[in-house]
């Protein structure tokens, strides 16, 4: 019986365990993980960066990171928060008092790990913006789009970053990635 | 590629990231149902369309999804200065060029500010 209904109810995330190796660029389709769309205005933040346990940034395209949890500014007022450890950001923000609104994101969302010394060239092969060190550095992010569709690139490391997609779009990212990668190897 | 500086991201962005969003500074009229309908057609489908400077409204649609306003030049598709929505008009006379660009968005009436001389006098048979 409890056999049956996990095999009915058994949860395939979006190209789980998808990955692609070329010179220089690796891709990994990451391990689900808790997000939240935060959106707030300034008298909230001080309630909300408390709550969550880390400072919410406020400058554009800036992340603030903890532990397993990241913040990513993207816009005046809205946050987007990535939880890889598995304590629910939505859980900490629901006993919080000041104005704020946060939705539940994690199924909405893939996350795309472009690693390797060519990242950053892959990644610009279909996105516009300008991910030299200087413009892009270290934990900088940014809604932004890759091809056709809209996608929140975060830079974790000099030579890593992390794509997030919504999940209908995640096999045109990544199969467009995977091409990518190709070129920039070549 | 076009680069449009957001001022909410403070800085320039790839124009595939923006959407624009028609003429600014239109304002909705306080009760829209007294309006008469002449009046209403002007708010609602009477557009300037210059050749030269438009206030316009563009959206940051894929980066930080805020509206704002920008001053752009329809010949040249230059962006003059973009600024955060519900500021002011700028005042573009400064910075803007003189060229006929910067004429041409003017109403008929403000481009001969200086009245006309008085007609000069006929002039007499045999003087000139």
């Amino acid at each position: 019986m409890a056999d049956a209904v996990s095999r009915i109810a058994a949860r395939a995330p979006a190209l789980a365990g998808r990955e692609f190796g070329a010179k220089d660029v690796r891709l990994a389709v990451l391990q689900p993980a808790d997000r939240i769309s935060l959106r707030a205005p300034a008298a909230s933040l001080g309630a909300l960066s408390k709550a969550l346990g880390l400072t919410l940034p406020t400058a554009p395209k800036t992340s603030a990171s903890k532990g397993k949890r990241s913040a990513l500014w993207l816009g005046p007022d809205e946050w987007l928060v990535i939880d890889d450890g598995g304590r629910d950001p939505l859980d900490d923000c629901a006993g919080v008092k000041a104005l704020h609104s946060a939705v539940g994101i994690s199924h909405r969302n893939v996350g795309i790990s472009v690693t390797g010394r060519a990242a950053a060239a892959a990644v610009n092969a279909g996105c516009p913006q300008d991910l030299s060190l200087a413009a892009f550095p270290v934990g900088a992010c940014s809604r932004t789009i890759l091809g056709k569709v809209e996608i929140v690139l975060y830079r974790t490391a000099e030579d890593a970053f992390r794509i997030e997609c919504w999940r209908s779009f995640a096999d045109y990212v990544f199969a467009f990635l995977v091409e990518a990668a190709r070129d920039a190897a070549a | 590629m076009l680069l449009i500086r957001c001022p909410y991201c403070e800085e320039e962005r790839p124009e595939l990231e923006f959407r624009n969003g028609g003429e600014a500074h239109i304002a909705r009229p306080s009760n829209i149902a007294a309006e008469s309908d002449e009046d209403f057609e002007k708010f609602f489908f009477i557009r300037s369309n210059p050749k030269g400077i438009i206030f316009e409204r563009w959206r940051h649609m894929h980066g930080c999804a805020r509206f704002f306003n920008a001053a752009r030049d329809t010949v040249s598709d230059k962006f003059i200065l973009t600024y955060k929505a519900g500021e002011p008009k700028p005042d573009l006379s400064a910075i803007a060029e003189s060229g006929p660009a910067a004429w041409a968005n003017r109403p008929p009436d403000q481009l001969n500010v200086k009245k006309p001389a008085a007609k000069r006098k006929p002039v007499k048979k045999g003087e000139a």
